[in-house]
């Protein structure tokens, strides 16, 4: 079952708990509780239609992800008429693949080479590219790596395993609620005869975010 | 590729609070980056105490600065939020394990 099925038994079925026998329903968790308060009250002013909120559900666990940023980069990659098009306006560009929409609104690609690392984080809050990367993992939302990677990016690149040259420089990208960035890795080394949808599989999420390399199967 | 994928949403509340607060910004309620203005001063007010990891410390954040937004936009009252809240407890409270949980009719709101 997906996760918007899941939810919507969830909302009218307590929990399983067979190792004890409670006569009555598991409470949901406090915070759990308060939002259900609050979607009750919105859905009965009409601000809230459940529909919507499954579809939003769905589409983020299911439509979205980081495949969708994988193919962008494939894609630059192998075509250089796609890969200008990107330099000069990511949003652009990826919306005539199909990617476009919330928190894609102004996107700016950085290419990472020899040079120049890029990595990307949102010291705000958790800004991140939606429609290319899906929702941000734990640790992009962590106030660790907010902190840290402004301060000390080599070290955090360290702990992911992530050692450059010392002539390589690192540049940080803060997203904002107004630009997302999507780093576009260097392309492995060995990968010249693959076609652009190999090529995509070996694109991760991380080396999209700039915490990863991309590395030839 | 073998590592299973990470799940998007840790628990369920987590998506339905995020899905919640995207429907409405969807429908006009209000722009972005005003909910990102106020999400990022409630997560910098809570590092003041502790590291926040990302998890559910994260969701809970949102859901503060969602129920204080909705609040400030006179949408959700925080009295009559609390007294649903209740309700729903009760209503857990007092329906038979495995039975549909549901408010008790004319509930408060």
């Amino acid at each position: 079952m997906d996760m918007a099925g899941w939810l919507r038994q969830s909302a009218v079925m307590p929990h399983d708990h067979s190792d004890h026998d409670h006569p009555h329903s598991l409470l949901p968790p406090e915070p759990a509780l308060r939002l259900k308060a609050l979607e009750t009250l919105l859905v009965r002013k009409g601000l809230v239609d459940p529909a919507a909120m499954d579809a939003i559900i769905d589409t983020y666990e299911n439509r979205i992800g980081p495949r969708n940023g994988a193919r962008v980069v494939a894609k630059a990659w192998v075509d250089p008429a796609f890969h200008a098009a990107l330099m000069e306006d990511a949003t652009a560009a990826v919306s005539e693949l199909g990617y476009y929409g919330r928190q894609g609104e102004h996107m700016v690609a950085v290419e990472n080479t020899a040079k120049v690392h890029n990595m990307v984080v949102c010291t705000l809050c958790s800004c991140y590219p939606w429609p290319l990367l899906g929702i941000p993992p734990g640790w992009y939302k962590s106030d660790a790596y907010r902190a840290r990677a402004v301060r000390e990016p080599r070290k955090v690149l360290a702990d992911f395993g992530v050692i450059l040259p010392q002539d390589t420089a690192v540049r940080v990208w803060d997203s904002t609620a107004e630009v997302r960035y999507l780093v576009i890795p260097q392309r492995p080394d060995g990968t010249e005869g693959l076609d652009e949808e190999t090529l995509a599989a070996l694109v991760t999420r991380d080396s999209m975010i700039g915490t990863g390399l991309v590395v030839s199967a | 590729m073998s590592a299973a994928p990470e799940p998007v949403f840790e628990a369920p509340w987590h998506a339905q609070v995020f899905a919640m607060t995207v429907h409405l910004n969807e429908t006009g309620l209000f722009a972005w980056d005003q909910w990102a203005q106020r999400f990022g001063a409630t997560l910098a007010r809570h590092r003041v105490d502790r590291d926040l990891d990302g998890g559910e410390d994260y969701f809970v954040a949102w859901l503060e600065t969602l129920e204080g937004f909705l609040a400030e936009l006179s949408v959700a009252d925080a009295a009559q939020v609390e007294k649903l809240r209740a309700a729903w407890e009760e209503a857990y409270l007092s329906t038979p394990h495995g039975a549909p949980v549901r408010l008790a009719d004319g509930a408060v709101g």
